[in-house]
């Protein structure tokens, strides 16, 4: 049975159990199905909203090009990742990876495989933008400012090259 | 070529894509940066620093010392910060 994969780059909300069925939905060989949501956490009450730029175009084309890493290293017989850009508030989803196979270990590797290397290839950049007590909370109104890049994830990357 | 700039690149420069013809003796990534570097003080912030600036040649991610020969498009853009 080859693969199933399905990426997506949108502005909308997701449902992660959808999205998760669409590979489970009438298969009775599945051993696993490892789900991941990341989501905008609020930063101890600092956040109003995130605001994800990303490469059209490029972002699928990356995302798939992880995917077919992902599933080159693994036996995976469903992959979904679905990455939103736009305006994100906190407490809502940002990236989805849905990764199926036959026995857990699969799964759960490609998991986080695509993850760390979405974060570091994938073309998408956030720009965090603050509350402020003194002022409307609305993005746009106070010191808006890009997220730089983390160390900790080119080397969470870098692991799976070893 | 078509050049298209994101995130802080982006912001710095002013404008998201412009239409480039650098002369023929620009013959990689890194030259191209260089080169756009003297066009103002704009560009110049946004390059200030080249050895952050991360490119992509018709969508797919290459070092400063790709050749640009044949590409139709080029971006640059910081380090990612998706997921």
């Amino acid at each position: 049975m080859s693969c199933r994969v399905i990426v997506r780059v949108q502005e909308d909300m997701f449902d992660a159990a959808e999205e998760a069925a669409k590979l489970t939905k009438n298969r009775t060989d599945l051993g696993a199905v490892v789900t991941f949501t990341g989501l905008c956490r609020d930063e101890s009450g600092a956040l109003a909203a995130l605001e994800i730029e990303h490469y059209p175009g490029m972002a699928e084309e990356e995302i798939s090009r992880v995917v077919a890493q992902a599933a080159a290293r693994w036996t995976l017989e469903g992959v979904v990742v679905l990455h939103r850009f736009g305006l994100i508030r906190p407490g809502e989803p940002i990236v989805l990876v849905v990764t199926a196979s036959l026995h857990r270990a699969e799964a759960f590797e490609a998991a986080a495989f695509l993850m760390d290397f979405l974060k570091t290839q994938a073309p998408f950049w956030k720009k965090q933008h603050p509350t402020d007590a003194s002022a409307e909370s609305e993005p746009g109104s106070g010191a808006a400012a890009w997220v730089d890049a983390k160390a900790e994830d080119d080397a969470a990357a870098q692991k799976w090259r070893g | 070529m078509k050049a298209l700039y994101f995130a802080w690149v982006r912001e710095r420069i002013g404008k998201a894509e412009e239409e480039l013809s650098p002369p023929d003796r620009i013959a990689t990534v890194g030259e191209l940066m260089t080169w756009l570097r003297e066009k103002d003080e704009g560009y110049a912030a946004a390059f200030e620093n080249m050895k952050t600036i991360r490119a992509a040649l018709d969508r797919i991610h290459v070092k400063h010392d790709a050749p640009i020969a044949d590409a139709r498009e080029i971006a640059f853009f910081p380090p990612m910060t998706g997921g």
